[in-house]
């Protein structure tokens, strides 16, 4: 049945209505906001769902965080497009204070660095004593390895990595070493497709939902060792930083409440982060 | 493929129980996007129209870009809108990047030249059609435009849908200029991606459905305003 022209006008100014709501509908109320560069790991396994509503009862700072790799968030927050750096790359990250990026860095919490991989585990990790080992075993078999390729802290920590092993993957790059040049969880995806072992953040292991016949092979090498920082990003670089704001929850995070909240995070019953925040570095941050 | 039952029924669960945070996602998806498509209608019919119409130099490379500019990738007109918008681009005092506004602004570059592409193609048609017409009457060049977008209304509305389309879809760009901030600037296909890369390919399947759903609904609300398919015919010159 074919509609009256009267109703046809009236969907037309209900459409036209909507259309105007959209453009008029506007970002809400000013409020002190900061947005925090972060890498996925932290965002990914729910640990920002569990600290900001703590943290924006305590104060009222509304806190948006922008999860991306670690080297594009360093690279996005020298750019001025983030107030706080919350990322695992020391050395990156000392060179980002150092270059007058950021003001000052603290430790913030550690966990470790997996191996995982198909559990029928072709290459045998499970026999390897040391994660150079492992490695070796990897590249020796010629069984996939699904790399992040993407210049994060966990690329970073895996390339370190590989000389210890004296191995150099790039030379079986499209062979059997993949670089995805993606984040955790989509090389997680890929690796779990192609049955490829990889090198992920226990974090985001554990609350990977894709892990069909895939386990952890080969972990707890001193080497595997992964600590988080957190940095403010430094005023004098870009004067639009709510640096007042940015400090209140570095603060918060290096202090009590934030690394009791920190070990209280749970996944799966299992804790993800470590809180390890120096406790002179409370003192330090409010001399600041 | 027995996930997919399971999306389906976490898809309609999500619905039926109003989600808070989904009817969030959906309603900006909805905010963006439709003005991104309001804004690239009002850039792209005038500029379409006039290329159309118009004989002036330089008339040949501006339909060949427009045409091109059609198979922008999103991922590319994100990088150029965040480099604009970043802190240390052109336009980084106006603190525009990782707000709705970026993902507009985003988006509207996006479909602007599909627009513009497809509007000048069904104007020039018209154009043609009713040009002995036109001449006829002598009517003036502003008068001649408002009876080809009036006449062409029906079909600059599917330029319309498929402006809508390629915006409510695409997840490049938003991605880049909006950053996925929770309970800010996450959309539908954002939040698709971020559940694909937590593993949960259920949830972020479900969403999916949803957004089809969505595409759905859009277009068949607009399709009660053309009558012309539905009587299966065209309104011809002579109904003018």
């Amino acid at each position: 049945m074919m509609m009256s022209s009267g109703s046809r006008r009236r969907i037309l100014w209900l459409l036209v209505g909507v259309l105007f709501c959209s453009f008029s509908a506007g970002v809400p109320a000013a409020q002190d906001s900061i947005v925090i560069q972060s890498t996925t790991s932290t965002a990914n396994s729910g640990l920002y769902d569990y600290l900001l509503p703590l943290f924006e009862e305590a104060h009222d700072i509304k806190v948006n965080v922008v999860a991306v790799g670690t080297g594009q968030a360093i690279r996005n927050a020298m750019r001025g497009d983030g107030d706080v750096l919350l990322v695992h790359a020391e050395s990156d990250e000392e060179e980002f204070v150092a270059d007058g990026w950021g003001v000052e860095r603290f430790d913030l919490m550690f966990n470790d660095f997996v191996l995982v991989g198909p559990v029928a585990d072709p290459a045998g990790l499970g026999e390897a004593d040391s994660v150079s080992e492992a490695l070796m075993r990897i590249s020796r078999s010629g069984k996939f390895f699904a790399s992040r390729g993407d210049d994060s802290g966990t690329h970073n920590k895996e390339l370190a990595l590989w000389p210890s092993a004296a191995i150099d993957p790039s030379e079986a790059s499209g062979g059997w070493y993949r670089e995805t040049g993606s984040g955790m969880g989509a090389t997680l995806n890929v690796a779990v497709g192609m049955s490829a072992y990889c090198l992920t953040d226990r974090a985001t292991w554990i609350s990977f939902a894709n892990k069909q016949d895939f386990s952890v092979l080969y972990e707890d090498d001193p080497l595997l060792f992964n600590q988080y920082g957190i940095i403010l990003v430094d005023a004098e670089k870009h004067p639009h930083v709510n640096a007042k704001a940015g400090q209140i929850f570095i603060d918060w995070m290096i202090g009590k409440a934030g690394q009791t909240a920190i070990a209280n995070f749970r996944r799966s019953g299992q804790q993800l982060f470590f809180p390890n925040a120096s406790p002179s570095a409370d003192v330090s941050a409010s001399e600041q | 493929m027995q996930e997919l039952s399971s999306s389906f029924a976490i898809a309609f669960s999500l619905i039926g129980t109003l989600d808070a945070d989904l009817f969030e996602i959906v309603g900006l998806s909805l905010r963006v996007s439709l003005s991104a498509v309001g804004l690239s209608l009002l850039i792209g019919l005038p500029v379409g129209a006039a290329i159309a119409i118009g004989r002036f130099p330089g008339r040949f490379s501006l339909i060949v870009i427009s045409n091109s500019l059609m198979g922008m990738p999103p991922v590319v007109v994100g990088l150029l809108v965040y480099l604009a918008l970043s802190r240390a681009g052109p336009f980084g005092v106006l603190g525009l990047l990782y707000t709705p506004t970026a993902m507009v602004i985003a988006q509207t570059l996006l479909i602007t030249p599909i627009v513009i592409a497809l509007a000048r193609q069904t104007i020039e048609d018209l154009n043609s059609e009713y040009g002995e017409y036109f001449a006829s009457l002598a009517i003036g060049l502003g008068h001649r435009v408002r009876t080809l977008l009036w006449e062409g209304r029906y079909g600059l509305l599917t330029v319309g849908l498929a402006g809508f389309g390629r915006a409510i879809s695409e997840v490049g760009a938003v991605m880049i200029v909006g950053g996925n901030i929770d309970h800010l600037t996450r959309v539908m296909t954002t939040a698709i991606a971020l559940e694909t890369s937590k593993g949960d390919l259920e949830l972020a399947m479900a969403l999916g459905i949803i957004l089809m759903l969505l595409a759905l609904a859009v277009n068949l609300l607009l399709s009660f305003i053309r009558p012309s398919e539905r009587v299966g015919k065209k309104p011809t010159a002579a109904s003018y």
